[in-house]
């Protein structure tokens, strides 16, 4: 493990990523990618009584689900970090208190699931674990419930807003496989352009995320072109559009591998979602059903993936305050390097 | 059918244009800038109650009848007007029982109705 | 594209970039639908007159009337959607009022009856209430000094 630059590091002997899975609402199945992911649900309480137990019931079999094909016994697991937008991180945890593991409850808003790759990453190369777990989690309906508006309001939604993804994504780490390995991260600068609308997440986080894109790419001196996909986290339609403006200004051209999660899950146009998905599962379904798919079968072999989080709550909005944003990216690999 | 035909056709033309022009200045508001619905709600509730204070809104009443008794500012007229005709029966008492007494069916309504909603009904996904 | 160093910069670009709402097609929407519920308030107000009422208790059925409905239609699921496509048209007559307050009593059943309903009932109209009331209070203030 050495450190590149000024944010970024780079593993020596790269931890694995054994695998993934992932479980999404009904919405997401209708979207694009419906085929990739491990299990649509056909309705959004899953059974449960509350929307913050289905959230909870959610992560809790996508874990379950992550560890049983990872083919490695949960009692060899040796840490879980897991995270999600619910109030003191609920649903991770009262999702996860029946898996008997020691626990990291982490927060970085929609960044949670790279977040945790970041940690396990560095926990794994340390020798400090051999296998470790992360998951997160969203759900549309407690998120509204929390950050926004009862269901039943007749409100209008602006077109800049975007739409919280339902599901869970999880990935089973270990010290030693096969790949993908996870070669460098750069774990991001909390970057606060001044953004106030709550409606417009996609352009709050755009800053963060160039600042750590840029720092990535300074800190490894590798170009954009260097990896099959760069892949961001739910930075929606504008946000997307944002960041290749603000890289173009510093001469950089992602346009050709670039794509953002949150423009992926949904149909635009067909779902009326706006500026597209938002949410911590949104790159932890993308990314556990889709990419890491591809990845496995060498359809792409280099893929940075930058998770983004607006850090903010109801209150501070209610308050005037601006909303920070934070994006971590890493580099995953099918070759080590 | 004798109702129908009592029914005052341009009456209910200038209520529809009247509530209609109301609610387009609502979205207006709700296009244009960040307020929320319930900043909205609130001015047009203390617009509607400023209007009637003043004398202004019970022409519109006259001229529109529901088109400007049924939107929110018609709620904040109704407020005022309460206040104002009790303060004519009772003085100053007046002012705290006039408003709420004149809109106290609407207020009760909702009440009601919204815990009756709550006991046979649950939350459900927005589909779009 | 100019590099962008300040927040104002950022902000003014992000105005450019972001889409505007379709304000004609809303405008439309909002004027129909809130014109037929303040109709269809005026074909209740004309029938209680029909019936004999007087000008103030016709009003306050036709206030009980519309929030009625629009408590059934919010329980129903069906209200968010009239907003959706009404806007205004639907938020600005007393439905609006009514569906402030039933949506959160609904959304909150699942913290008891207690403090869920009956506590967060007033989250989105308390407002409306605080204001109104306290206007109309201020305002018979003033009747007073002026009788």
């Amino acid at each position: 493990m050495n450190r590149l630059g000024k944010q970024t590091i780079h593993f020596a002997n790269p931890p694995t990523i054994v695998e993934t899975a992932s479980i999404v609402g009904p919405k997401e199945a209708q979207g694009p990618l419906a085929s990739y992911f491990d299990q649509c649900l056909e309705d959004e309480f899953w059974g449960e009584k509350t929307w913050e137990k289905a959230e909870s019931k959610i992560i809790k079999e996508t874990v379950n689900l992550a560890i049983t094909k990872s083919g490695i016994p949960a009692s060899n697991l040796d840490f879980c970090f897991a995270g999600d937008l619910l109030n003191q991180c609920i649903s991770s945890s009262f999702g996860l208190r029946e898996l008997n593991i020691p626990f990291f409850g982490i927060f970085g808003a929609c960044s949670t699931f790279v977040e945790g790759m970041c940690l396990a990453s560095i926990c794994l190369e340390a020798q400090a674990a051999n296998n470790v777990l992360c998951a997160t989690s969203s759900h549309f309906c407690s998120a509204e419930k929390q950050f926004r508006f009862p269901l039943e309001l007749g409100n209008q939604r602006p077109p800049s807003a975007q739409w919280t993804v339902t599901g869970s994504g999880a990935a089973v780490l270990s010290s030693n496989g096969n790949g993908p390995f996870i070669t460098h991260i750069t774990p991001g600068k909390i970057v606060d352009m001044g953004i106030k609308d709550a409606n417009n997440m996609g352009a709050a986080m755009a800053p963060a995320a160039f600042d750590t894109l840029m720092t990535h790419f300074e800190d490894t001196k590798r170009k954009p072109s260097y990896y099959d996909a760069i892949v961001t986290g739910d930075l929606g339609h504008i946000g997307k559009d944002i960041l290749q403006d603000l890289c173009q200004t510093k001469g950089y051209n992602i346009k050709a591998n670039y794509d953002d999660c949150g423009v992926l899950i949904f149909d635009q146009l067909k779902q009326d979602t706006h500026s597209g998905g938002s949410g911590c599962a949104c790159i932890g379904t993308v990314f556990s059903g889709y990419f890491f798919k591809q990845l496995r079968e060498k359809k792409i072999n280099k893929i940075l993936l930058m998770a983004t989080g607006a850090l903010t709550n109801a209150t501070t909005s209610q308050q005037g305050e601006s909303i920070p944003g934070i994006a971590h990216a890493i580099a995953i690999e099918n070759e080590k390097c | 059918m004798e109702f129908l035909q009592s029914i005052d056709w341009m009456q209910l033309l200038r209520c529809f244009v009247v509530g209609g022009i109301i609610c387009i200045i609502g979205q207006i508001l709700i296009d244009k800038t960040k307020l929320t619905p319930a900043r909205i709600l609130v001015i047009f509730v203390t617009l509607g109650a400023i209007l009637g204070g003043l004398g202004i809104y019970k022409y519109l009443i006259d001229f529109a009848g529901c088109g400007a008794t049924v939107p929110l500012t018609g709620f904040g007229a109704n407020l005022a007007k309460g206040a104002i005709e009790a303060v004519q029966e009772n003085g100053l008492l007046g002012a705290f029982i006039g408003g709420v007494k004149a809109s106290a069916g609407g207020i009760a309504a909702a009440v009601f109705f919204g815990y009756l909603a709550s006991l046979i009904s649950k939350p459900k996904m927005k589909k779009q | 594209m100019n590099p962008i160093e300040t927040q104002q910069q950022y902000s003014d670009y992000v105005d450019k970039k972001s889409p505007n709402s379709p304000i004609l097609k809303n405008c439309f929407n909002a004027f129909w639908v809130g014109g037929l519920i303040c109709s269809i308030g005026q074909i209740i107000f004309d029938f209680c007159k029909y019936k004999e009422l007087d000008v103030t208790a016709s009003n306050t059925v036709v206030s009980i009337v519309l929030i009625g409905i629009a408590a059934f239609l919010t329980g129903l699921n069906i209200f968010n959607k009239i907003g959706k496509f009404a806007g205004a048209g639907s938020l600005i007559p007393i439905t609006g009022f009514a569906n402030s307050i039933v949506s959160p009593a609904i959304e909150y059943k699942s913290e008891g009856y207690v403090m869920g309903v009956g506590g967060k009932m007033f989250t989105v109209a308390g407002p409306v209430l605080v204001f109104g009331i306290s206007a109309s209070v201020i305002i018979g203030i003033i009747a007073t000094l002026f009788s």
